[in-house]
């Protein structure tokens, strides 16, 4: 058969115990049916208004994330292990991050060269010294994960910045319920509904010092942002308001925002906004999305951002191979889930290394994103690896190079019939006065046959995730 | 709650209602052209449609003559037009869109849904091939918002900014719809016309307003032009008249005061004390079209003060966002 990891089959024939009742409740299902209860979900996610915008679309089209009715489960042991791993990883990033904008600890015992920091364009020098509530920097982290191999987790990317995908992983499983209750009362699958209120609780618990009763808004860059469902959803069931940066202003460094009975003082901004665009004063001077003094605000402790400024130097790619020695540095613990194996090109072995095997490999710029600048040395020809290899020679510490990996698949819906297809995870973390989880995530998955690009904007799908309780 | 939310609801609403009325006012005159007469006289009541909203000017650089299909084209697809129905929908369903989270689900699917179907209303050519029940079907959506409304949301101050929108919107609309007759003839109540088709026009106008059987059961008599003016102005139980759209502006005024509202408050009393006061002679001695083109002088007025008190002010100089139909 084939060389990935599928996560519904332990073989052609024979389903994985934790997917046993699902297989059977599938094959009883008429086809026919089956197919009547995809267009549903369809419709209904249309009518709800499920969509993203695409940009530059004039004709107010928005367009819906296909949804697969099969579900990715995943049993209680595998979750708990998750869980523990993810916990640990996002602890440790959030203790890196004081500790790179204060006394530099790790700098200092040689684990990073500190030019892998102070060249990071992400790292924000005016948050140097800035003390903010609960030293927590990533308050909401989504971490990409995969399985690969026999099944082994991998981290590939820590997402700090503002992670996005949770309105999916909660509206999938609204949908689930409502089209197929029958399959929740034959599972014991935990619940994922109360997610809005972990994070209302976190980002209360971290609201400036003496605030009682603290104001929490949802920060929008506006409804032509791509994830802008996302942004009304979880204002609305957290019961915050949804602000654009024109609704907020700041007076003698405190925040307001303007309401139909004069200002009102807002304490914690869960902004949806990259830091560039966030106070045009002290970054993007074009930015019309941000609130002018914000940043001045701030640093005076008078309001809480979450996620706070500069977390991107955590999530970098250039940054990510440390992540295991920072959690055995500040936790003193070893890494309960795996990095992929990562070569930097800027070290001369690992640079030998990869110029030897560019056929094999996935080598990224560093601080690329959305795929551009990458080689997948598989998929690519003898001229592009040749190419390619100029330009690593030419500047090795702008790249890493990690192995191809057979990410798992999952039985899902496409043209010709159920078929598998690869899918990733993500997790949300939740850190506040304590690190938190809800039991589930978001089962991206490639509908494309052999693709290993689930990103929505390339075609991908999403899943329901079951975590099952035992 | 946020001035940009309640701006939103208040036009969400405001846009509601204003297709509700084009469809309206575009139905009694389609249902008018029936009558047997020339066509300069239909094209002149086509005509009419146009300078009521304002609109003259925009449609002649499209089109060559108001004849029923241009007018009906250009009021319901135009996409530059703003008050064709198509972009009322639209604008219902962004405003919407933007504050989702302060509606009810049943509310945001309702304007969503509506504006799905106006998609697939368009495409099959409903307004074309049969125009009077698409703009029934535009009525009903109306209804449908506003129900739902009523039914589902919360009764605060979000609920006083949408019923803040409908009244303003229809108060001006109803004035419009009654000064039409004023422009198709160029005189007032229609000076040279047989009293048949008088009877017919006047009829119209009152089914577009949803009031043939009111009058019928008010009056008990037949249908003269003054009383028809009448019951759209002045009467307080009737639930499209001006006196009763200023009266729902007062009472949605009162419930969200703040600081530096009383003048606008003061200001929508009076305009509701001298409907109240008046009466239909004293308006046809003043003039009927003279009446209402002041009447919709000073809802605009309200328009913009109440844009100032709770709203994203209105800049004098920038064509609003959402443009308003007074120039």
């Amino acid at each position: 058969m084939s060389e990935f990891f599928n996560e519904m089959f332990a073989s052609p024939s024979v389903a994985r115990a934790h997917y046993g009742d699902f297989e059977r409740w599938l094959s009883e299902q008429p086809a026919h049916q089956v197919e009547q209860k995809r267009s549903e979900a369809e419709l209904i996610f249309r009518r709800v208004g499920i969509t993203f915008a695409v940009t530059g679309d004039n004709e107010g089209n928005e367009r819906l994330i296909p949804f697969d009715i099969i579900p990715r489960i995943i049993c209680a042991d595998e979750w708990a292990q998750l869980k523990a791993g993810l916990i640990q990883r996002v602890t440790a990033l959030n203790l890196f991050l004081h500790d790179i904008y204060h006394a530099q600890h790790i700098l200092k015992a040689g684990i990073i060269p500190p030019e892998q920091i102070f060249n990071n364009e992400q790292y924000r020098p005016k948050m140097q010294g800035i003390d903010i509530p609960l030293s927590t920097y990533a308050h909401i982290a989504g971490v990409d994960i995969v399985r690969a191999g026999a099944g082994e987790f991998y981290v590939l990317e820590d997402n700090l910045r503002v992670p996005s995908g949770v309105s999916y992983m909660l509206e999938n499983r609204k949908m689930m319920m409502r089209l197929f209750p029958d399959l929740f009362a034959r599972h014991r699958i935990a619940p994922v509904a109360h997610y809005p209120d972990m994070l209302l609780d976190t980002l209360r618990s971290a609201a400036p010092n003496d605030i009682d009763n603290p104001t929490v808004v949802v920060l929008t860059p506006g409804m032509y942002n791509s994830a802008y469902f996302e942004h009304a959803f979880l204002a609305q069931q957290m019961g915050v308001h949804l602000v654009q940066g024109s609704d907020l202003f700041v007076d003698n460094d405190v925040v307001f925002m303007r309401t139909t009975r004069g200002a009102e003082r807002v304490d914690v901004i869960y902004r949806r906004l990259d830091d560039d665009y966030l106070d045009p004063l002290e970054f993007r001077s074009d930015s019309t999305l941000g609130v002018p003094g914000l940043f001045s605000a701030y640093c005076k402790g008078n309001v809480t951002l979450a996620n706070a400024i500069g977390t991107g130097v955590a999530d970098d790619k250039s940054i990510y191979p440390y992540v295991p020695d920072m959690i055995r540095f500040y936790l003193s613990e070893e890494p309960i889930l795996n990095n992929v194996p990562t070569y930097q090109c800027r070290k001369k072995e690992d640079l030998a290394y990869t110029l030897d095997h560019l056929a094999e490999l996935v080598v990224k710029e560093v601080h690329g994103a959305g795929g551009y600048g990458m080689l997948v040395g598989p998929a690519s020809s003898k001229a592009d690896i040749d190419s390619f290899r100029q330009r690593i020679l030419a500047k090795p510490d702008g790249y890493i190079a990690q192995p191809t990996l057979a990410l798992s698949a999952c039985p899902t819906y496409v043209a010709q019939g159920i078929a598998p297809r690869h899918i990733d995870l993500r997790p949300f973390v939740l850190s506040g006065k304590s690190v938190s989880i809800a039991p589930g995530g978001l089962t991206r998955v490639a509908l494309k046959e052999g693709s290993l690009v689930v990103n929505s904007s390339q075609g991908g799908g999403t899943k329901d995730t079951w975590i099952l309780e035992k | 709650m946020l001035s940009s939310t309640a701006d939103h609801l208040f036009w969400m609403a405001r846009y509601t209602e204003r297709a509700e009325n084009t469809a309206r006012m575009l139905d009694v005159n389609l249902e008018n052209s029936l009558m047997p007469q020339s066509d300069s006289v239909i094209e002149q009541s086509w005509l009419a449609q146009l300078k009521i909203s304002e609109l003259e000017q925009y449609f002649f650089k499209k089109y060559d003559a108001p004849t029923q299909q241009n007018v009906i084209d250009f009021m319901v697809v135009d996409a530059d037009n703003p008050s064709s129905i198509a972009s009322c929908l639209r604008a219902a369903r962004e405003n919407a869109r933007a504050v989702r989270g302060s509606l009810t689900t049943e509310v945001w699917e309702t304007e969503n849904f509506t504006w799905l179907n106006l998609q697939q209303h368009l495409k099959s050519g409903l307004h074309k091939s049969n125009p009077s029940q698409f703009f029934e079907w535009v009525k009903f959506r109306s209804h449908l918002s506003r129900g739902v409304t009523f039914g589902t949301m919360l009764q605060d101050e979000s609920f006083n900014f949408i019923r803040l929108g409908t009244f303003l919107e229809r108060a001006d609309n109803t004035a419009r719809i009654l000064d039409v007759k004023f422009l198709a003839v160029h005189g007032e109540n229609g000076a040279g016309n047989d009293s048949q088709a008088e009877f017919y026009y006047w009829a119209a106008l009152l089914r577009s307003v949803s009031a043939f059987e009111i009058y019928r059961k008010v009056y008990r008599d037949v249908i003269t032009p003054s009383r028809v003016a009448e019951l759209l102005m002045l009467r307080n139980n009737m639930p499209r008249s001006l006196i009763a759209c200023v009266h729902g502006v007062v009472g949605n005024l009162k419930d969200v005061r703040n600081d530096i509202s009383l003048a606008t408050e003061q200001f929508a009393q009076s305009l509701f004390l001298e409907l109240e006061q008046t009466s239909i002679e004293t308006i046809q001695k003043f003039g009927l079209h003279a009446y209402l083109i002041r009447f919709l002088e000073n809802i605009n007025e309200l328009g913009l003060r109440l844009s100032n008190d709770f709203l994203v002010p209105v800049a004098p100089d920038l064509t609003p966002k959402v443009s308003s139909q007074l120039q």
